[in-house]
């Protein structure tokens, strides 16, 4: 058993890291939720793309580097740890590429993914609506055959990003017939500009529209935007989920670069004598490392990880990812409550991780169910 | 990287796992609680053929190791099972006798390393917590509590690593030193054939009990039941032969309780399973209002939280083992992380165990008791909670 990094792996790190050291923006980028400071990530994406990191886990033709997963662990520790910019595309490039590479076409592929490993198109997701919560095979928007391709129409809500993105994967009602309300979904991409559809900004606590709902009203989406077959788009979205929970979009990197941040705080800020703070402190640096130490863990072994597991890592990670703000906010005393400040930006953030992705509340049950073996009950 | 056991650590923990499900640990450890040592003994001896003492000891000194990630295997076993008896400590006192006879005191580890390893003497260790530790590094109103030898009635040896005047003699320290006992508690000294007392010289003064020094106890005080009935708590008599002394003890015996908190931690995790493992089963064939309990989402929950502690400080402790295989300055911090999450998970397992059983869990007869007091137990064992999070803070990140 070891910890141990190849010589490739080294040298990935190495690059990844003097890459990095060299391009990232020196000053903050505007804020992502304005639309100059959307321009600006988009151009960033498109320098992150030039240097062939926008996306290394996929294969090169696409344009990734075909990174190993330990070599994706690696990138995202240095990326993180080097305070680079938040990445616009995680929801095309860490959610919908990986459905894509498992369950769409060879054109699909070759048509969507290198616009979006440059940064021209921007995904959002368009999954929950207002019926449809945890709930999600409750959604009523619906996929009506048409001549080539389909016709969608429906209300999706809280969808991240959709304000200022390009192009949105959805999942809609296409046989309304089905004995069972997951089946007879069918997964379709849309443009957010085509006619029928109505973007609407959603501010968040804070104001910023980081997410909107969508209107859609008979909006055609032609037969080679549907991912997989029509009627199974239940299994496509879950392919999509266990992408989404698990390391992924929330890489260990992202939390150990935090706690590092939060002990550099403790050790400029804090009473040494507050040993509550101070194990509050040690608490998110154990937790952050027994994060990355799973995921070494994961990749090591052969083939994907089960997916149930997803469910422990995105509880863990969003309950991590919570208290370690919140502590860096009581660190900071009466500063801790100007909500522009970086940790109260995260803070918020983080407020909606047990919520995205899936409930903590619906993860915990496929936790007991799938991975401890207790029977299926009603939801409450 | 490859951050998984291997088929061969796998294969011993199954086979570990099999040898004490079939061996009745449950009857073993109520009759260590009555100070009958012999099934518990008997348990000992399989242990040793299975080799397992050998995994801690250097090859010099009869034994194949030191292998910190089968030792974190045996040692998740001997939690899930129950295994009575100074299983950790027979490790922190090879850990001990090996270093002390790196740095060239190799009398004592010739004489006890082998006999230990072959399962031919049963040993315990009492030593102070680090001097930074202790409750006048501002730990206020921390008892100190031990360290106590657990099972030292059991044992063939208490080892004594004492720390400091203040700690032999309480009258003279803080107000607070005398929520502890005076002298650290050795585990189940009467099994033991050795009691190791390790002393060291952080107190104010220094009289000869007081300096860094390893000692043979001559003997043990009453024995004192612990909240795990399979801990047996002695403080051992002052005095004996000195087997060594000087800076190497402190050393050595800093490297034994890195040692003993990572096989606490990895005992944890087992008993953690073993409550979950219990609890799942029982949630499963419980029924109330006309249906399992294991279908209602407030206990699903409760144990979905329980699996995930448990799963996330598994890292940690196999984290650890790879730091201590590498001799890495980091190791203690990774250690302490492990035993931290190990702890917590583990007690928080107990916890839910016993909601999810309800009265029947808070009950002596049922078996379930014998891992709820030891996941009590085990959090305070060679370093408490708050100890392994300011250790902690120094991991990389």
């Amino acid at each position: 058993m070891d910890l141990d990094l190849t010589p490739e792996e080294t040298a990935f790190r190495a690059e990844a890291r003097a890459w990095l050291a060299e391009h990232v923006p020196a000053t903050p980028l505007a804020p992502p939720e304005t639309a100059r400071g959307f321009a600006e990530h988009r151009a960033w994406e498109r320098t992150l793309y030039e240097g062939r990191w926008s996306a290394v886990s996929w294969p090169c033709a696409y344009g990734g580097r075909g990174a190993s997963p330990v070599e994706s662990l690696v990138f995202e520790e240095e990326y993180h740890a080097a305070g680079a910019p938040v990445r616009i595309s995680q929801n095309g490039i860490a959610l919908l590429a990986p459905t894509l590479l498992a369950h769409g076409t060879e054109e699909q592929r070759a048509r969507i993914l290198p616009p979006m490993a440059r940064g021209e198109t921007v995904w959002a997701q368009a999954w929950s609506e207002p019926e449809a919560g945890s709930d999600l095979a409750a959604l009523r928007s619906v996929a009506v055959r048409a001549d080539g391709g389909w016709l969608l129409s429906g209300n999706k809500t809280w969808s991240s990003r959709a304000v200022f993105a390009d192009r949105a994967f959805g999942l809609f009602r296409s046989h309304p017939g089905a004995d069972r309300p997951h089946r007879g979904l069918t997964y379709a991409l849309f443009p957010l500009d085509a006619p029928g559809v109505t973007v609407r900004p959603v501010g968040r606590l804070d104001g910023k529209p980081v997410f909107a709902e969508i209107f859609l009203d008979e909006v055609f989406v032609p037969d080679e935007d549907v991912v997989g077959e029509p009627g199974q788009g239940w299994r496509v979205a879950m392919s999509t989920a266990g992408s989404e929970r698990g390391t992924a979009l929330r890489a260990p990197g992202r939390f150990t670069a935090a706690a590092g941040r939060l002990v550099e705080l403790w050790r400029s800020a804090a009473d040494p004598g507050d040993t509550a703070l101070r194990d509050r402190v040690a608490d998110a640096v154990i937790r952050a490392r027994a994060y990355r130490l799973y995921a070494y863990g994961q990749v090591s072994r052969p083939g994907p990880p089960p997916e149930a597991e997803a469910s422990l890592t995105k509880v863990f990670w969003s309950e991590l990812d919570l208290a370690l703000h919140e502590t860096a906010l009581d660190l900071l005393g009466a500063d801790g409550e100007l909500v522009d400040a970086d940790w109260a930006q995260g803070w918020l953030f983080a407020l909606a991780g047990p919520v995205y992705a899936g409930t903590n509340e619906i993860q915990r049950d496929v936790i007991a169910e799938r991975l401890l073996g207790l029977p299926k009950g009603r939801r409450g | 990287m490859r951050f998984a056991l291997d088929d061969g650590q796998t294969a011993f923990g199954r086979s570990l796992d099999g040898m004490f499900a079939a061996a009745d640990t449950p009857s073993a450890v109520r009759a260590w609680a009555r100070g009958e040592h012999g099934p518990g003994r008997a348990l000992w001896r399989r242990a040793a053929d299975a080799g397992v003492f050998t995994l801690a000891a250097p090859g010099g000194l009869g034994g194949v190791g030191p292998l910190p990630v089968e030792v974190g295997v045996a040692f998740v076993e001997f939690g899930r099972h129950c295994v009575p008896g100074p299983l950790v400590e027979t490790v922190a006192v090879m850990a001990l006798l090996s270093r002390l006879a790196e740095a060239g005191e190799a009398a004592p580890a010739k004489e006890w390393v082998p006999k230990v390893c072959a399962g031919r003497a049963r040993v315990t260790l009492a030593a102070p917590a680090r001097a930074e530790h202790g409750p006048r590094a501002g730990r206020a109103a921390a008892p100190a509590g031990g360290p106590y030898a657990p099972a030292a009635d059991a044992v063939d040896a208490v080892f004594v690593a004492t720390a400091g005047a203040e700690d032999a003699e309480p009258g003279r320290g803080p107000v607070l030193r005398s929520i502890g006992p005076a002298r650290p508690y050795a585990l189940d000294a009467d099994a033991a054939d050795a009691v190791f007392v390790v002393t060291s010289s952080d107190g104010e003064a220094a009289d000869g009990d007081a300096a860094d020094g390893l000692w043979l106890a001559p003997g043990h005080g009453p024995v004192l039941p612990s909240v795990d009935p399979a801990r047996r708590l002695a403080v051992p008599a002052a005095g004996g032969e000195r087997l060594a002394a000087g800076p190497a003890v402190r050393e050595a015996a800093a490297h034994a309780r890195l040692w003993a908190a990572y096989a606490t931690a990895a005992q944890a995790l087992g008993v953690g399973h073993a409550l979950l493992d219990r609890t799942v089963a029982h949630a499963r064939r419980r029924v109330q209002f006309g249906t399992v309990i294991g279908s209602f989402q407030a206990v699903k929950h409760r144990l979905a939280d329980a699996l995930i502690g448990l799963e996330f400080a598994r890292p940690l402790l196999y984290g650890a083992a790879v730091a201590l295989a590498a001799g890495s300055p980091g190791a203690r911090a990774e250690v302490a992380a492990a035993k931290a999450a190990a702890c917590d998970a583990a007690y928080a397992a107990a916890r839910t165990a016993l909601q999810v059983h309800g009265a029947i869990g808070y009950t002596s007869a049922y078996e379930l008791s014998l891992w709820l007091g030891k996941a009590r137990a085990l959090r305070q064992a060679w370093g408490s909670p708050e100890d392994c999070r300011r250790d902690a803070l120094e991991l990389p990140h």
